[in-house]
């Protein structure tokens, strides 16, 4: 397959002249210019959408949209491609988008499936490759080198969190902690018995080891080697960033990532903070009106649209990855002409990520809906409350009691099905029927009142 | 031979139980006894008043939500130890009493109270010659 041929080349570590004093992992990827990134992407883009050609779904997709792989003749043309969904990915799940042949495949993430057929990613062997490349280029940029001990505080399995960060940080060549989330006290032994200096993890779980380090009078300054945080995976503002980087003493780096790209990797900041870093070797980046899926000019907030340019088991062509964002720049004073996006300022659907958990509303009305105590009408109200997210469901009883206990139990059951549901507990409280809101029109489900998206 | 009682919910803030007054007033509703029974969130308003059926209907009428209920009331003599007599009565006969509240009406305590066998109390009630209040009499009183 030729486009894999010319993947092949670029990214190792051992041909981009990593290590030593420099700056930059890939140095002759990093350091390009904007029209050396965009000769690269055209040329790459032609590959991907000729390597598409050898699936079904792609073919058809071509064929409604009119179009061949010839018609790819200048970047812009990737506007002519059809977008891709998470839809796309249920309805052909699990094999229908790979490009590869099933024994060419090597991994396989899953998400959950709570609302749906699950998704499927699949990775070829270079796939992976690549994706450590990129985990490992983001952490070579925050100043991590192969002394360095990494503590990977993320959930493993399915999450791309966990074995993404392993492998990347392996590949820059750091003794890495596969500590996975959880076990607060040791993993507060680790970093203090290691020599830890990075650690990565979800925002709140930050916040939480700095809650137990003080119980346990550890002092994140005094009695440990940290130097990096790297944190994702969880909407948070500049704000908090701020707070967690007081607590502890160290910078705390943003990190974006979604399983349908790989995983972490795909956008990470420098040591500006100003921003992440998109890798554009690997990625075309389009922010979008999601209404008129038209482009936004810069500095606008729209959706953030990514097309794949290295992957060989499963290319997405334009794929809507329904995050809101704006592009910040296409220059950074780190040398690296990738362009940089804002952090993620909500979704586009009703996705709401709590806790490192999505949730659509729709999982809640359906377990709603099963209590014939309960009237239809209902209320999300998400909140921060000191680091945690919260989640408050509000719901309007359809008859009236004169039974204290049977609306305790009615509450308790409620909570109970709901964790079940979306893995998370909520706040439950039961309202008179009337009492909620009612809009004209589309119901206003969700009120993400969360400091992020202030 | 019960009488109906209004129950309420209210949630826990404020302008919700003035709903519910202002709705009575209007409909020029007495209340002869009430009381709240409250969680964190919300609490259940009960009350006996004059014209409990109509009253049911304004509330409605007035976007509470209120349901009927049924509640005994008995009459107990206005001295020490009565009303601990008469729950005995209840308990002694493994019937549970799931709330209670009392006024006292010129020289007689009465006792409101919900039980989970309302045939069985009826029975206790009877055989322990209490003096039950029937709504007629309630009502006479405002």
């Amino acid at each position: 397959m030729d486009n894999t041929e010319t993947l092949r080349q670029p990214h190792s570590s051992l041909t981009g002249g990593a290590g030593g004093g420099s700056s930059y992992f890939n140095p002759s990827f990093e350091t390009m210019s904007r029209e050396q990134i965009e000769a690269l992407q055209l040329e790459r883009l032609q590959k991907t959408v000729r390597h598409c050609m050898n699936n079904e779904f792609y073919r058809k997709k071509f064929a409604e949209a009119g179009i061949t792989p010839d018609d790819i003749k200048t970047l812009a043309d990737v506007r002519k491609l059809p977008f891709t969904t998470k839809q796309d990915l249920r309805d052909t799940y699990p094999f229908g988008m790979a490009c590869v042949p099933l024994r060419d495949c090597v991994r396989l993430h899953s998400s959950s499936g709570t609302t749906g057929n699950p998704t499927v990613i699949l990775h070829t062997q270079k796939d992976l490759d690549e994706w450590a490349n990129q985990v490992a280029r983001n952490l070579w940029m925050v100043g991590l080198r192969p002394d360095d001990v990494f503590q990977n505080s993320s959930g493993y399995g399915m999450f791309t969190g966990g074995l993404g960060f392993q492998y990347g940080a392996e590949k820059l060549g750091m003794l890495t902690v596969p500590a996975a989330a959880g076990n607060s006290l040791r993993q507060i032994k680790f970093i203090k018995d290691f020599g830890t200096t990075a650690i990565h993890a979800v925002p709140s779980y930050v916040t939480r080891l700095y809650e137990v380090m003080k119980e346990e009078g550890v002092d994140p300054r005094r009695d440990t080697k940290l130097k990096v945080l790297c944190i994702g995976a969880e909407p948070h503002s500049e704000e908090q960033r701020r707070r967690i980087e007081e607590m502890m003493g160290v910078k705390a780096y943003n990190s974006f990532g979604m399983s349908e790209m790989c995983g972490p990797g795909v956008g990470f900041e420098c040591p500006e903070q100003n921003g992440m870093h998109f890798w554009e070797d690997y990625y075309i980046v389009e922010i979008v009106d999601p209404e008129t899926l038209e482009p936004v000019p810069d500095g606008e907030i729209g959706e953030l649209v990514l097309t794949t340019l290295c992957r060989e088991a499963m290319p997405l062509l334009r794929y809507r990855t329904r995050d809101l964002t704006r592009v910040l720049g296409r220059s950074c004073p780190c040398g690296r002409n990738h362009i940089r996006l804002d952090r993620m300022r909500g979704r586009s659907d009703d996705m709401m990520v709590l806790r490192g958990v999505n949730i659509f509303p729709i999982q809640i009305e359906k377990i709603l809906m099963q209590f014939p105590e309960l009237a239809s009408n209902y209320l999300i109200t998400l909140t921060t409350d000191e680091e945690n997210d919260n989640m408050t469901v509000e719901v309007e009883l359809a008859q009236p009691t004169d039974d204290f206990k049977q609306l305790l139990d009615l509450e308790h059951e409620i909570r109970r099905r709901l964790k079940d549901e979306i893995l998370l507990t909520p706040i439950v409280k039961l309202v008179a029927k009337g009492s909620l809101p009612v809009s004209e029109g589309k119901a206003v489900r969700v009120v993400d009142k969360r400091k992020v998206y202030q | 031979m019960t009488i109906h009682q209004l129950s309420i919910f209210i949630e826990n803030r404020s302008g919700t139980l003035i709903k519910v007054l202002d709705a009575l007033k209007e409909a020029n509703i007495q209340i002869i006894a009430s009381t709240i029974a409250d969680t964190a969130d919300y609490g259940i308003y009960r009350l006996i008043c004059s014209e409990p059926m109509r009253a049911c209907d304004e509330l409605k009428r007035a976007g509470v939500a209120v349901a009927l209920s049924e509640v005994f009331v008995i009459a107990i003599d206005n001295e020490p130890g009565r009303a601990a007599d008469a729950v005995k009565a209840f308990s002694q006969a493994d019937i549970d009493i799931t709330y209670m509240y009392s006024f006292l009406n010129e020289n007689r305590g009465l006792l409101i109270f919900r039980t989970n066998d309302n045939e069985r109390a009826q029975q206790i009630i009877t055989a322990n010659n209490m003096q039950i209040i029937s709504e007629e009499a309630l009502q006479s009183l405002v």
